[in-house]
């Protein structure tokens, strides 16, 4: 048996790729994202313990990432998506009578990079937290 | 007094010494021409819970040759652990004297000299042999499957993987946990697991609407043997959507979920567990991760990454044991289990030679039912094999890849060939028939069907690129677990220890021996893509074409990647 050209123009495959393939250049910082998290912090230093994030390793769909920031106590958490074009994603702001200091949402990611997260604390300081979420092609599974 | 931990790694220590593994007891014995089946399966029973594990059979219900990887490179913190020693250093490292029968079954020197002395490994029939004695010294053992069972063989995919499931129906396994299984498709996979006449496993099989745990696949289940309550997590492949078609089974999301995991333990604990097994298919190293940020785990049986090793490897106070693939192997590990606690273990890393071991024939003659449909098609020759072994095991090439990355060039017609970097599909020696079931074995799947395209040098180097970081990650939880993806007509060089974006070098298109341009588009012909809608013809008529037309297929040798920071 044999395959002649004709036969097989048809390049689904090849199109599909390409449509999904993120753009090179991995995980750089965003030029704006220190000057966008002084904006929230109002130049504040930000400690590391005290806001968690749960994000896959690897996105399962980059059009979709689910996500879930944490900060107990806290009065605002901000979610940024370092590489993205726009880096702000949301910002979660908890009232004095919410039971838990937890959001989840899902967000785009253009490409792998980094997610980030800054939390207000109850003390008024402030706490900042950092995800690798890569966004993969795919292709062979052992 | 002496820790739970020091106990566990005096235990080790003794294991690895005096052989209370069994696994130094074999090798010696086989050396001495003296294995028995009785050797084989011969095990002091220790302690009040016996686990049998066994996973990534990929369907062989028959005996088969398969050569474990010749090059396994480690990355970051596994860079020289176990798995990631092969051939010489492997039984340097478990004291296995060379030309023995765990020679050959754990490396790959000699492979084919060695399968003409001590033949074929594994047959679902041998094993039910394995676990019926097995059951006999300790009736209430606990049989688990580690995934990867419904898929690779003619008849699985003909018959949608009811072959398998009806005979490992008769093996009686008290739990599944799962990864090919979902290529099967949603429907057909909630067809088969509704029918299971035991429990589906999955912690991490979520919802993918509401990013909850799917209803289907329990995350935990409790067993009572020896008097003990054992708790069994399951942790299904975690990058199911991503390594494989996710639009087959768009229902479900995966990913480690490693906190989850941890509230599961914390939860099974909170109910009284005393033992706490995670039945995994993770992959090795993804494993030893798992094991050093959740704690309370005692057992990791793990699958995925097709490795076989001896001894069970410890982290902090979690063992992880892993059983190889393609039935060549089952695991017994037997526990002491007392005051909530594991309190030491052996284990035997039992290898399936199926000249030694007896069929069993109840399962002989199930497994015969469900090939006799199709027994005249698949034991058809197309070929034969030359002086060289086929394999595909290795990060980077096998000779069964090279065949089917040279059908795809000649038949489609391509310049540059795709094959994707799975380790399952058994090895031919040198003189063997050729047939298609064997064909079937390194290429069956529900989405064979070949591609013809182009793609430009740049993308070309980004597919490079991306799959590289799925193997070389040095964050093991962000491995897939794979090998390289296979190419033909194209070299390369690769920097293992660079990150994403800089290992991949020198790409050069073999025809010509021209660098690859990033701006020029070139013929590109594939299979297994992931993507909906991807047409061709299957992969499997490709190779047989192609085989038909060589006559003799000869191993070639293969230069074309070039691998430095090894």
């Amino acid at each position: 048996m044999t395959f002649t050209r004709r036969e097989t123009l048809a390049i689904g495959a090849g199109a599909a790729l390409t449509a999904m393939l993120p753009a090179a250049g991995f995980a750089e910082a965003h030029a704006d994202l220190e000057a966008l998290i002084s904006e929230f912090t109002g130049g504040a230093e930000t400690g590391a313990d005290g806001v968690t994030i749960n994000a896959p390793e690897i996105a399962e769909n980059g059009n979709t990432v689910p996500i879930e920031v944490s900060a107990p106590g806290a009065t605002a958490i901000a979610v940024y998506a370092a590489g993205n074009p726009t880096p702000p994603v949301a910002t979660f702001r908890f009232g004095p009578m919410a039971a838990a200091q937890t959001a989840s949402t899902r967000i785009r990611l253009a490409r792998t990079q980094d997610v980030v997260a800054v939390a207000q604390l109850a003390d008024g300081s402030f706490a900042r937290t950092v995800a690798n979420v890569k966004v993969t092609i795919g292709g062979c599974g052992g | 007094m002496i820790s739970r931990r020091d106990f566990l790694q005096a235990s080790m220590a003794a294991s690895a010494i005096l052989g209370a593994s069994g696994f130094g007891n074999w090798s010696r014995l086989a050396a001495q021409q003296a294995l028995s089946q009785d050797q084989l399966l011969q095990f002091d029973t220790f302690g009040n819970v016996s686990l049998i594990h066994m996973t990534d059979i990929h369907a062989q219900l028959t005996p088969i040759y398969f050569r474990e990887p010749e090059v396994n490179i480690g990355v970051g913190g596994n860079k020289g652990e176990v798995p990631h020693i092969t051939g010489a250093d492997f039984r340097r490292l478990y004291g296995i004297e060379d030309g023995s029968p765990s020679h050959y079954a754990l490396t790959y020197n000699d492979f084919a000299s060695l399968a003409q002395a001590y033949g074929r490994m594994g047959g679902l029939d041998r094993i039910a042999t394995v676990v019926k004695s097995i059951r006999a010294a300790r009736p209430d053992a606990l049989l688990l499957d580690g995934g990867d069972t419904w898929h690779g063989s003619y008849t699985c995919l003909k018959t949608a993987g009811q072959d398998v499931v009806d005979a490992m129906n008769l093996l009686k396994p008290d739990a599944m946990t799962f990864h090919w299984e979902f290529t099967l498709g949603s429907d057909r996979v909630h067809e088969l697991i509704d029918g299971l006449p035991f429990d589906a496993l999955g912690q991490n099989v979520f919802d993918a609407e509401w990013d909850e745990p799917a209803e289907r696949f329990a995350p935990y289940k409790f067993y009572e043997t020896g008097g003990v309550k054992v708790a069994v997590i399951g942790q299904a492949f975690p990058y199911m959507p991503i390594a494989n078609p996710g639009w087959m089974f768009p229902e479900y999301s995966f990913g480690i979920r490693d906190e989850h995991m941890q509230t599961m333990v914390d939860e099974v604990r909170g109910q009284g567990a005393e033992l706490v097994v995670c039945l995994s298919h993770n992959g090795f190293d993804v494993d030893k991760k798992m094991a050093s940020v959740v704690s309370g785990i005692d057992v990791i049986l793990s699958g995925h990454t097709h490795d076989a090793l001896p001894e069970p490897v410890l982290v902090g106070d979690t063992i992880i044991v892993a059983t190889g693939s393609n039935g060549k192997f089952v695991s017994r590990v037997d526990l002491d289990v007392r005051d909530g606690q594991m309190m030491g273990f052996r284990h035997k890393l039992i290898p399936i030679f199926s000249d030694v071991i007896d069929s069993d024939p109840e399962m002989a003659a199930q497994i015969e039912s469900s090939r006799a449909p199709y027994k005249a098609e698949m034991e058809e020759v197309v070929g034969q094999v030359g002086d060289g072994t086929l394999y595909r095991r290795g990060n980077f090439n096998g000779t069964w890849d090279d065949v089917i990355c040279d059908a795809l060039l000649s038949q489609r017609d391509a310049q540059i060939a795709l094959s994707p970097g799975v380790r399952w599909g058994p090895s031919l020696i040198p003189g063997q028939d050729i047939t298609r079931e064997d064909i079937f074995g390194v290429t069956s799947m529900t989405y064979p069907e070949a591609y013809r395209t182009e793609m430009t040098g740049e993308f070309l180097k980004v597919v490079l690129e991306d799959v590289g970081d799925n193997i070389f990650n040095p964050d093991p939880f962000y491995q897939q677990g794979g090998d390289m993806v296979r190419v033909g007509g194209l070299g390369y060089r690769i920097d293992v220890s660079k990150p994403q974006g800089e290992r991949i070098s020198n790409m050069t298109l073999l025809a010509t021996g021209e660098a690859i341009d990033p701006a020029t588009s070139y013929t590109v012909a594939g299979w297994a893509s992931v993507n909906e809608g991807t047409e061709g013809p299957p992969i499997w008529d490709v190779v047989e074409a192609h085989i038909r037309e060589l006559g003799t297929v000869e191993a070639r040798e293969n230069t074309s990647v070039e691998v430095v920071g090894v």
